[in-house]
């Protein structure tokens, strides 16, 4: 870990304008960023902690809901309206990390949190991610909890939040504050970058920004069901998540939002399956083509072929289970 | 004084011996309990000397000739003490037993991850942060690391045949021809490796976290070039070793070299991420199983063979058919192992070397032919145990596995089971059971201890460690029944090479060595006390303080007459193994679901039931079982070190990425025992335990998979990935 | 850096480095090792401690960020005698090398407590019933702390005891 200046921010505007300094990073929960600090994949020359802004509260509005960046992961998902009404994001959470780490890792900390692909991790190799330029490991190497789809010839690594994956299914929005006292409302979807070939630049968001709070929209359906598979029964990433919300209407797939996790290079949602599925009577057959619809694009490499059969019954057996 | 004993041939006093205190073989709570509960157990990386520095390990990051490029400027960073780059630094951990210092070096990475530096500085943070600062290039040779390109020396080829095996198998009425692999393997210990160095003048104080005291002992004084009777070990609580902390470590001898060179206490822990790299993994092994049997399922052939690794220059090679030897009877047998020179991180004792993975495959091949020729898994296992060793034709000590089947079958319910896989389905998941038997070797090492009795109750001393394994409590136990004192009044001492040498806990032969060089130093103060009431030894009856013999009853207090007596025990393997096969054997029986969407792997039930010489603590014996069964489950399902086939480092070298089952893998585990009292261990008549429960738990996981959906997975771990492509 | 906070109850002022985490001030500025660092990155739980009631990592979190906190560390888990969690893990041997005790017992104290609150679990079925600690429950819950020397049986058996629950066979 490389030295740094530590200040506890009083207010955001101090909190935004002195994450404008080069090398500054915001820390809330720190689960992560100390992690990689650790290791000296990220060296932050100044730590500004957010923790005492005030940004974990959760308020209604209307029937919307909206979520402070700093809330942790095990308040938001132990949270009586949470549970009630968005339960797909109660169970994304809740399937994710360990008891302690729910406790310290925060809504926006969750949203910004790094691949675990293992080259990123070893300063020993390289990574496109970490050192632009330098080549990709993981191609040619050890896959495993990696990415097939959105994938690019110089990246792999996979999003690893299960939080994420269930907010994309919910059509959640960012509030971001700017360093200049602005703010903004993104779509999730809008958050993230495909890795292309700058897969060291994750996100849209500028030196200074600050994720403020999660706007979470009414659930537009109350079929909601979070599956992940993992290669242990608890605290480890996901092979694959798949999070449902689906609203039913005389038998038929009214609205359906569909969004997974450990196969894309973000949280994946698409918008074709969605619309090949809304409007029809459920059936396998349908469910066949929503998988192959899922799967169209997707580029395994060796370590990561079984996703794709894994993803598609993973879906099947999801939408069997949200539709009937 | 001191009553010594070689054991040549089987004990003559008749049954247990227990004394009256009624303590040995009892479930006694462990006695070091309170201060592990309240954290006040001190373990290596604990005391905090004045001024200590902190050192921080750094490791090659590729192969061939090491060159360190900025090295002026790490020295001249805050805080920075010294980078020790010494020749004597050691390349990997210390096989155990191996008494003389392991390859040394820093020039020369033989595998990624080797340590070539010490950077010590006076804060821990200032430490690893210059050392991750300090860049290593590597370069030159082109080094094999895939078993694939390699190819065995006929040195590093063991090969055992009995009769025709390629005859019999041809002409067999059942038969198996399969290959399984196991991936490298790592101990794991909670605790991570660490050693604090201190000198006084020219002798050594290093408080370590190690296995084996008194061969530690000569190895690190090997390393550094100094007498052993100038070190001074120290390890009163090890947070686990299952191997890995059998011989001397890396940060040992740099913690060593550093300290003497600045002239102040250096403390050097590993990082997690070096604990997968530095000291030794379980060996990959590639195993080709062939067995055929007749109409009945008698085996007529057993041919077994094994590929393994491990660096140049290392002797350990994983002893894949240490079982295979003498597990069942088949007139034609080849038995053959090949080690492949690879540069990856040393290959050496991971719990249960050898039958952890040689029997883990040889119980899914029997599991297979029992498939194959239509007869029920417990069955075919019946049918074909030896009545002597099947090689030597040496008696068995004492064998017990048909007991262990039997009782064991009955415990699970293993009757009830449907004979065809895919049979019982609970929505998405699969249900199924599998079995297989457990062999482990067993041997006996040499060990001393000494006792002392005085007014305030009794003291064990011994260099022995307790690294989970209930030395303090067995040892204590086995003072207390022998000298009649209630345990609140037995206190034991561990864990430093200034008391007498121990076997060390290693190969499951730590309760049973130094348990009798505990019991025979109690043999010698019972003469003595025998000899001040006038009565014979065997006459004498201690309990609660008090002597009694002949109707005469005195404090044993008394009798010191405020003096303190000590025994001395020693005992050494002798004969034994000449004369007689010595083993342990058990049976376990698993309950799977297995999820038909996914290939997830539940365990619902895993059972154990072993035969294991006399128990001495039931409760403690029972966790050790619960050990050997979650590592069985966590290698069936979920562990395995990833080598980059690029330049074979450990890519998953952290606990995110090498799955341990954690609480929710693991079942209620059910644990027995089916009594076995072995004669040819002397008086305490106990066998080596921590191990033999890991030894073919995996089998039956991985039958019950089969059992439940119908696929055979033959390379471990069976990940969702491996089952759901035998479903789709 | 300055810093106060409360640990187990008393007062504690250090002058840190930022980059010393909250785990390392225990152990090497206050001298209280009963948490332990069994990977340095939140993936092993041996550090577990108490933070204003809840259960953190201590390894992945600065010292600094707990200016004013109050922390529970496994030394401060008993009063007089061992508490009734600490002595049903040595009746159930709960532990045998002992390195990830203190975490598990930290981990088990706190996870009772959100377990009373109603926190549920990712196998909790009904999200919106009150929270049950079952076997199933209790072993979700404690997936957090690893022990290789694998006392899950005798770890859940000594919490449940603790809890009221259920009192399992010792031996």
């Amino acid at each position: 870990m490389r030295p740094f200046d530590y200040s506890r921010a009083a207010d955001a505007d101090t909190a935004c304008t002195a994450a404008c300094a080069p090398d500054a990073a915001f820390i809330a929960g720190g689960t992560n960023l100390i992690d990689l600090m650790k290791l000296e994949v990220l060296a932050p020359s100044a730590l500004i902690d957010i923790g005492h802004l005030g940004l974990d509260q959760i308020e209604e509005q209307g029937d919307d809901l909206r979520i402070g960046a700093t809330l942790t992961n095990a308040e938001l998902a132990a949270d009586h309206r949470v549970r009630r009404r968005w339960p797909v994001l109660s169970r994304a959470l809740l399937a994710g990390a360990s008891g302690q780490l729910r406790n310290k890792a925060t809504t926006g900390g969750n949203l910004l949190q790094r691949t675990r692909c293992p080259y990123f991790y070893d300063t020993d190799t390289a990574c496109n991610k970490r050192n632009p330029g330098t080549g990709c490991s993981a191609i040619g190497g050890e896959q495993r909890n990696h990415a097939i789809l959105g994938t690019s010839e110089d990246c792999i690594a996979l999003h690893a939040s299960d939080m994420a994956v269930a907010l994309r299914a919910l059509d959640a929005k960012v509030e971001v504050r700017t360093a200049g006292g602005s703010q903004r409302r993104i779509d999730l979807a809008d958050l993230y970058r495909l890795p292309g070939d700058t897969p060291h630049i994750e996100t849209c968001l500028a030196p200074g920004d600050l994720i403020t709070a999660v706007h979470l929209p009414a659930a537009r359906g109350d079929r909601q069901q979070y599956r992940k598979v993992r290669d242990r029964a608890s605290y480890a990433f996901a092979l694959v998540s798949v999070a449902a919300v689906v609203g039913m209407k005389n038998g038929r797939i009214d609205h359906i939002a569909l969004a997974f996790g450990g196969l894309g290079t973000l949280p994946w949602r698409d918008p074709d399956i969605e619309a090949l599925l809304t409007g029809e009577v459920p059936r396998t057959a349908l469910f066949e083509r929503a998988a192959d619809t899922l799967m169209r694009d997707a580029e395994p490499q060796d370590g990561t072929a079984f996703k794709v059969a894994l993803g598609k019954r993973v879906l099947k057996a999801v939408l069997t289970e949200v539709t009937a | 004084m001191s009553v010594e004993m070689k054991i040549d041939g089987p004990e003559q006093a008749q049954g247990d011996q227990t004394g009256a205190q009624a303590v040995l073989g009892y479930a006694a709570d462990r006695p070091e309990g309170g201060l592990k509960v309240t954290g006040a157990a001190p373990y290596a990386a604990e005391p905090c000397p004045a001024n200590m520095a902190h050192g921080f390990l750094v490791r090659a990051p590729g192969l061939g000739k090491v060159r360190l490029t900025n090295l002026e400027v790490v020295q001249g960073m805050a805080g920075v003490l010294t980078v020790l780059r010494d020749d004597r630094m050691i390349r990997n951990a210390a096989q155990g037993t191996s008494e003389g210092a392991p390859v040394q070096g820093v020039d020369q990475a033989e595998y990624v991850g080797q340590p070539i530096a010490l950077v010590v500085a006076e804060s821990f943070e200032q430490a690893r942060h210059a050392a991750l600062a300090l860049r290593v290039d590597t370069a030159g040779d082109d080094l094999v690391v895939n078993p694939q390109d390699a190819v065995a020396a006929d040195d590093d080829i063991d090969e055992t045949a009995q009769g025709d095996l390629e005859s019999a198998f041809a002409s067999s009425a059942h038969r198996i021809d399969q290959t399984y692999t196991t991936p490298s393997l790592i101990s794991a210990a909670m605790e991570p490796h660490a050693a604090l160095a201190e000198w006084d003048g020219d002798k050594l104080v290093l408080r370590a976290s190690l296995q084996m005291l008194k061969y530690s002992r000569t190895e690190i004084a090997d390393c550094v070039g100094i007498a052993p009777e100038d070190v001074r070990v120290l390890a009163p609580y090890v947070g686990g070793g299952f191997g890995s902390k059998l011989g001397i470590c890396a940060e040992a001898v740099a913690a060593a070299l550093a300290a003497r060179q600045l002239g102040r206490p250096v403390r050097v822990v590993q990082h997690r991420r070096q604990v997968f790299e530095v000291n030794t993994r379980r060996s990959e092994t590639t195993q080709r199983i062939r067995l055929c049997a007749d109409m009945n399922g008698q085996l007529t052939g057993i041919g077994h063979q094994a590929l393994v690794s491990n660096l140049p220059g290392e002797d350990f090679a994983e002893p894949v058919l240490q079982a295979t030897h003498f597990a069942y009877a088949a007139p034609n047998r080849l038995l053959r192992r090949e080690v492949l020179r690879l540069h990856r991180p040393a290959a050496g004792s991971v719990r249960a070397p050898g039958e952890a993975v040689g029997v883990t495959a040889f119980e899914i091949a029997m599991d297979e032919l029992a498939c194959a020729a239509g007869i029920d898994p417990v069955a075919l296992r019946l049918r074909n145990i030896p009545r002597n060793d099947p090689e030597s034709g040496l008696p068995f000590s004492s064998h017990r596995l048909a007991e262990c089947l039997t009782d064991g079958s009955r415990r699970f319910g293993w009757s009830k089971r449907p004979t065809a896989p895919r049979q019982q389905r609970e929505g998405e998941w699969w249900i199924g059971t599998g079995m297989a038997a457990a062999f482990r070797v067993n041997s006996m090492m040499e060990a001393e201890a000494r006792v002392v009795l005085s007014a305030q109750g009794v003291r064990v001393e011994t260099d022995m460690t307790d690294i989970g394994t209930a030395s303090y409590a067995i040892l204590g136990q086995i003072a207390a029944e022998r000298l009649g004192h209630p345990l609140s009044r037995t206190e034991v001492i561990l864990g430093d090479t200034d008391l007498p040498p121990s076997s060390g806990s290693g190969g499951s032969f730590g309760a049973a060595s130094t348990g009798t060089a505990v019991w025979l130093a109690c043999e010698e103060l019972r003469r003595m006390l025998a000899g001040r009431m006038g009565c014979d030894a065997a006459d004498l009856t201690l309990k609660d303080g008090y002597a009694l013999c002949d109707n005469r009853r005195r404090a044993i207090a008394d009798l010191l007459d405020g003096a303190s007596v000590t025994g001395h025990g020693r005992v050494q393997p002798g004969e034994a193994g000449d004369k007689v096969r010595q083993a342990t054997t058990g049976a376990h029986f698993a309950e799977v679901a297995v999820s038909d969407m996914t290939g997830e792997v539940r365990v619902r039930r895993l059972a154990g039931t072993y035969a294991a010489g006399r128990i001495l603590n039931p409760r403690t014996a029972r966790s050790q079982c619960h050990g050997g069964m979650t590592w069985g489950i966590g290698m069936a399902l979920t562990e395995a070190l990833i080598h980059d086939r690029r330049d074979g480092h450990v890519v998953n070298r952290d606990f995110e990425a090498f799955h341990l089952p954690v609480n929710a893998d693991v079942p209620d585990l059910d644990v027995a025992f089916v009594e076995d009292r072995d004669d040819w261990l002397g008086p305490l008549r106990a066998k080596g335990l921590g191990e033999l429960s890991i030894c073919g738990a995996a089998a039956a996981v991985i039958n019950a998979v089969h059992h439940a959906c119908g696929v055979r997975v033959r390379d471990l771990p069976a990940t969702p990935d491996r089952v759901l492509e035998g479903l789709v | 850096m300055k810093l106060s906070f409360s640990v187990n109850g008393t007062p504690r002022t250090l002058d840190l480095d930022p980059r010393v985490t909250l785990l390392d001030a225990l152990r090497e500025h206050l001298q209280l090792t009963g948490s332990k660092k069994g990977c340095d990155h939140g993936q092993c739980g041996a550090c577990t401690v108490i933070v204003g009631g809840r259960r953190i990592n201590a390894c992945l979190s600065l010292a600094m960020m707990h200016e004013g906190d109050e922390i529970t560390t496994v030394e401060g888990l008993s009063g007089e005698g061992l508490s009734v969690l600490q002595q049903a893990f040595i009746e159930h041997d709960g532990f045998q090398c002992g390195y990830c005790t203190p975490g598990q017992l930290c981990s088990a104290q706190a996870m009772l407590d959100e377990v009373a609150e109603g926190w549920p679990s990712h196998v909790t079925e009904d999200l919106n019933a009150p929270a049950q600690l079952t076997q199933a429950e209790l072993a979700e819950r404690m997936s957090g702390n690893l022990c290789r020397c694998s006392c899950y049986p005798g770890i859940n058996a000594a919490i449940l005891q603790a809890a009221g629950t259920k009192a399992a066979d010792p031996a």
